[in-house]
C-alpha cells in the first residue's frame, strides 16, 4: 500500500450526515453532468484517451513525494495542474475520476461520502484552480514567469479553499465542531498546499522547458469558461469569508443551522417514515423496540448461524477430500 | 498499489454486481441514518457485515487491517467529546484537572467512530469480491453516461502501467540520493520540491504523449468517437430475492436503531 497515510482530504464513510452526503452528491452530479456534457459536445473525440491516461497520470502521481522536515512529506493531489493543463471542465471529469476509484476500489474516502470528495476536489478544487490561475496569468501576462507565480497560487489555494469546503461539511453534519475544525484543516492545508504548490510549479517548470505548447491546451477557449471563472473566484471569495465566521461563533455552524432549524426539518423528513418511533400498526413504543429487535436479531443470528454450519460443512468436505 | 480484489469462487463473488453495489450503498445508507448510541443495531450490522465476510472467503484480518485505515480521520470527532451538547461533567478520576466532558459528544464520538469502521468493511467487501470490469459494466447499466465509464476504463488500464513508472522513478532518486552520515544530503525544501516536480512533469508528459498512440491505436482499430454499447441482461431471480431480502433487513435495523439509539 503506498497510499497510507490516507489523504487528510477523503473523507470516509460515517463521518456526513446523510443530508448533507445527498446535497452534495446533487450539486457534484449536476457539475459533473454539464463537464460530461461540454466534453462529448465541443471537444474532440482525441479527448477522451488524453483524459483518462491523464486521470492514470494524476492518480500515480500522487505517489510521488518530497520529505519537508523530519517524518512530514509534500504530496502532489493534482487538481490545479490537471486545469492547467486541459481546462477546468476536461479536469472536473480527470479528478471525478481518480477520486471516484479510489472511493470505490482503494476505499480511500467512502462510498456514500464520495459525493462530498467529489465536490470539494474534483468541483472546487478544479473551479478555484481555474478561477485563480486564469487572474493572475490575466495580471501577470507580459512576465515569463507569470505561469510559475499562478501555478503555485492556483494549487495552493485550491488545496486550502477544497479543505475548508471539507471542515465545514464536517461541521454542518455535527460531527466536528466548526470553531476547531474550520482552523485546523486550513492551518495544516495551508501548509500542505505549499507542498502541493512546489511540485506543482516544479511540473510546469519541466512542461514548459520542454513541451510550451502544451501549457497553451487550458486557455484555448477562455471565453467557454467564464463561467467557471466567476463561479471558482464566487467559491473561493464565500468560503475564505464564511469559514473564519463560522468559526468565530462558539457553536459554529451547528448554531446556524438550528437557529434556521434546516437540520431538523431535513431530519423530521427522513424520521417521520416511522411516526413518533413505533413499528406502524403497534402503540407501544417498548414493545415496538423489542419486537423490532427480536426479529432483526433473530435474522442477522439467522444469517450468520446458516453461514458458520455451510462454512463447516465445506471444510469438512475439503478435508474428507484431502 | 495494489487493488483489494480477492479472485475467488464463494457464493458472494457469483452474486450479480448491481445487486452487491445497491447493497453495499443501502447498507452505508442505513447505517449513517442510524442515529447515535444505537448500539444493539450497530452489533447486528457488524455481524451482518462479518457474516457475509466469512461467506465470501476473503480473509477477515485483511479487512480489518484495511479498515483501520480511515481510522486517523476520527481525529476530526475527538474534539466532540468536550465541545459536545451540554451537560458537561468532570472527567471521573481525574477530577483535580477540573475538566469537564460532555457525555453525549462522546456517545457522539463513538457512534461516528463505529458507524465508519463497520462502512468501509462493506465497502471493502464489496470491492474483494468484485472485479473492477464487472463495476464498469454495472456502472453502464445503471445508465451512467457511456463517457465517464469509457474514461475510468481506460484509466484504469495504464493505472498500473503508470504507477509501475512512478515507482521506478521514486527508486532511481533514492538510489541516487545516499546520504554520507555526518554530512547533509541533497539541496534544501526548494530543490527537493524541483526534483520532485520534475519527476511529475515527465511523468504527465509521457502520459500526454502515450495518450497521442493511445488515440491511433483506437483509431486503427476502428473508433470513431462513440463506443461500442454493452449488452445489458436483466437480474437472475435468486439475486433479485437476496436484494429485497437483504434491503428489507437492512430497514429492519435501522428501524431498531431508531427505536433504542438516543
Amino acid at each position: 500500500m503506498l497510499f497510507s497515510p490516507a489523504h487528510p482530504m477523503h473523507i470516509p464513510d460515517g463521518f456526513l450526515s446523510v443530508p448533507v452526503s445527498v446535497i452534495a452528491w446533487i450539486i457534484s452530479v449536476v457539475v459533473i453532468g454539464i463537464a460530461l456534457k461540454k466534453s462529448s459536445g465541443e471537444l474532440k473525440e482525441r479527448d477522451l484517451p488524453l483524459i483518462g491516461v491523464l486521470a492514470a497520470a494524476i492518480f500515480a502521481g500522487q505517489m510521488l513525494n518530497f520529505s519537508v522536515t523530519g517524518g512530514t512529506s509534500g504530496h502532489l493531489l493534482g487538481a490545479a495542474i490537471a486545469t492547467i493543463l486541459l481546462g477546468p471542465w476536461p479536469a472536473v471529469l480527470v479528478m471525478t475520476s481518480v477520486v471516484s476509484v479510489q472511493a470505490l476500489i482503494f476505499q480511500d474516502g467512502g462510498v456514500l461520502a464520495l459525493g462530498a470528495n467529489l465536490f470539494n476536489m474534483a468541483v472546487i478544487g478544479v473551479f478555484v484552480a481555474h478561477a485563480v490561475y486564469t487572474l493572475i496569468t490575466g495580471f501577470l501576462k507580459k512576465q515569463s514567469w507569470g505561469v510559475f507565480v499562478a501555478g503555485f497560487v492556483a494549487a495552493w489555494s485550491s488545496i486550502l479553499i477544497a479543505s475548508l469546503a471539507c471542515a465545514l461539511q464536517l461541521a454542518l453534519s455535527g460531527t466536528s465542531p466548526a470553531n476547531i475544525s474550520v482552523p485546523a484543516m486550513g492551518a495544516i492545508h495551508a501548509l500542505i498546499g505549499v507542498g502541493e504548490g512546489l511540485i506543482t510549479v516544479g511540473a510546469l517548470a519541466f512542461i514548459f522547458a520542454t513541451r510550451k505548447d502544451l501549457l497553451k491546451l487550458g486557455d484555448a477557449k477562455p471565453a467557454n469558461n467564464k463561467g467557471v471563472l466567476i463561479v471558482g473566484s464566487l467559491i473561493a471569495l464565500v468560503l475564505a469569508v464564511l469559514s473564519p465566521l463560522a468559526s468565530s461563533h462558539p457553536d459554529g455552524l451547528e448554531w446556524v443551522a438550528e437557529e434556521h432549524g434546516f437540520i431538523e426539518a431535513a431530519k423530521d423528513a427522513f424520521y417521520n417514515i416511522i411516526p413518533d418511533y413505533t413499528m406502524p400498526g403497534i402503540s407501544n413504543p417498548a414493545l415496538a423496540t423489542i419486537i423490532a429487535g427480536i426479529i432483526g436479531s433473530v435474522i442477522v443470528f439467522g444469517v450468520a448461524y446458516g453461514i458458520g454450519r455451510a462454512e463447516k460443512r465445506a471444510k469438512n468436505k475439503g478435508s474428507a477430500q484431502s | 498499489m495494489k487493488e483489494f480484489y480477492t479472485p475467488g469462487k464463494s457464493p458472494v463473488h457469483e452474486i450479480d454486481a448491481r445487486v452487491k453495489l445497491t447493497f453495499t450503498l443501502a447498507f452505508i445508507i442505513f447505517l449513517s441514518l442510524t442515529p447515535s448510541g444505537a448500539w444493539p443495531a450497530y452489533i447486528l450490522f457488524l455481524t451482518l457485515a462479518l457474516s457475509i465476510a466469512l461467506l465470501s472467503r476473503v480473509s477477515i484480518g485483511l479487512i480489518q487491517k484495511r479498515a483501520l485505515l480511515a481510522l486517523p480521520f476520527a481525529l476530526a470527532t475527538l474534539p466532540l467529546i468536550f465541545t459536545g451538547p451540554p451537560p458537561r461533567v468532570d472527567l471521573p478520576f481525574f477530577q483535580t484537572l477540573g475538566i469537564a466532558y460532555s457525555p453525549e459528544g462522546l456517545v457522539r464520538f463513538v457512534s461516528i467512530t463505529l458507524k465508519s469502521w463497520i462502512s468501509l468493511q462493506a465497502a471493502l467487501l464489496l470491492s474483494a469480491t468484485t472485479h473492477i470490469s464487472d463495476l464498469l459494466t454495472t456502472f453502464q447499466q445503471l445508465r451512467i453516461p457511456k463517457l465517464f465509464v469509457a474514461i475510468i476504463g481506460l484509466m484504469w488500464r495504464y493505472l498500473f502501467l503508470i504507477s509501475d513508472e512512478v515507482t521506478r522513478m521514486l527508486r532511481a532518486r533514492s538510489s541516487r540520493s545516499a546520504i554520507v552520515p555526518g554530512s547533509r544530503g541533497g539541496g534544501n525544501v526548494f530543490w527537493r520540491a524541483k526534483v520532485t516536480g520534475g519527476m511529475a512533469g515527465s511523468i504527465f508528459l509521457r502520459s500526454i504523449e502515450r495518450s497521442d498512440r493511445v488515440y491511433s491505436a483506437m483509431l486503427s482499430r476502428g473508433y470513431t468517437g462513440v463506443l461500442p454499447a454493452s449488452e445489458s441482461q436483466p437480474i437472475a431471480k435468486n439475486d433479485r430475492g437476496y436484494l429485497i431480502l437483504g434491503l428489507f433487513l437492512l430497514m429492519l435495523l435501522w428501524a431498531l436503531g431508531l427505536l433504542t439509539g438516543g
